[in-house]
């Protein structure tokens, strides 16, 4: 079991890396697809089945689909950006590394943290996310509707043609 | 579901935890890193996913439910801010014919 989580954990990496390190627009969605399978694996080892399902659902069928047609509709492929200059990108690199020890050594305090309920392992399922979502979370759910229709109108009110500039 | 029970059982939260922070770091160096708009999206998109992870693996060790619906949640908020983002970047490729944000400077003093 310990070996699924190395490998899992390992494909995730990888291929995360690749997502920063590889040049074409393509390519990154493809490794962030491979990503997001990988963490769907996780998932399901933690025994939160509806999450997976989601995230395979939300995440690789909509929203990196999403991102292949804008890549694919503005015919980004073709198009190479020039990279940041090679002493900004050994420095974020640096960055990053440093931000990795600082969240680590932050995280380090929350290991020792007690569990709080009993352990039960149906926690993950449908009925279980389901009561709890209609019973407390009931008032957030109803406004993430709300928000979807907001962000609806925002992305048709982005993508239209500008009617002023069009005029001038 | 014994076996399953059992492999949260075998694997530490730390393991967890160290592996949700190296993918943020790796979010974060490569909004640092590229400046093709589209990529950095993609880097966020890692960003919110190491977060959902860790959330996930709290919620699952600590045997409370409510952890999972905040993912759930997070879920919403992802593919919303995708939508507006990924249509402001096709606003962008319209009005100055690129995708890197070092075109986006007007605000910046």
């Amino acid at each position: 079991m310990i070996f699924l989580f190395y490998m899992l954990s390992a494909i995730m990496v990888i291929s995360a890396l690749f997502v920063v390190f590889s040049k074409s627009p393509i390519n990154n969605v493809i490794f962030l697809i491979i990503c997001f399978i990988a963490m769907a694996g996780h998932y399901i080892l933690l025994n939160a089945q509806f999450l997976a399902v989601v995230h395979i659902i939300v995440y690789t069928g909509a929203i990196m689909v999403l991102f292949l047609f804008v890549i694919m509709l503005l015919n980004l492929n073709k198009a190479i950006i020039p990279q940041k200059s090679k002493m900004t990108r050994i420095m974020a690199v640096i960055a990053g590394g440093i931000f990795f020890l600082v969240l680590l050594a932050a995280t380090r305090q929350t290991f020792e943290i007690q569990p709080r309920y009993p352990f039960t392992s149906e926690i993950g399922l449908v009925a279980n996310i389901g009561k709890t979502l209609f019973h407390e979370y009931l008032l957030p759910f109803e406004l993430s509707s709300v928000l979807f229709l907001a962000a609806m109108v925002g992305a048709v009110m982005f993508g239209k043609k500008d009617h002023l500039s069009d005029e001038n | 579901m014994k076996e399953i029970s059992s492999a949260i059982q075998l694997i530490p939260l730390e393991y967890y935890i160290i592996l949700s922070v190296t993918l943020f770091s790796i979010g974060v160096m490569g909004i640092l890193f590229r400046r093709n708009i589209i990529a950095i999206l993609m880097c966020l998109e890692l960003m919110f996913n190491s977060v959902n992870l860790l959330l996930t693996a709290f919620s699952a060790y600590h045997s409370d439910p409510s952890g999972q619906v905040f993912v759930f949640f997070i879920m919403i908020v992802a593919a919303a801010e995708v939508a507006v983002g990924l249509s402001i970047v096709v606003m962008m490729k319209r009005n100055v014919e690129s995708v890197d944000i070092n075109l986006l400077n007007r605000l910046k003093w």
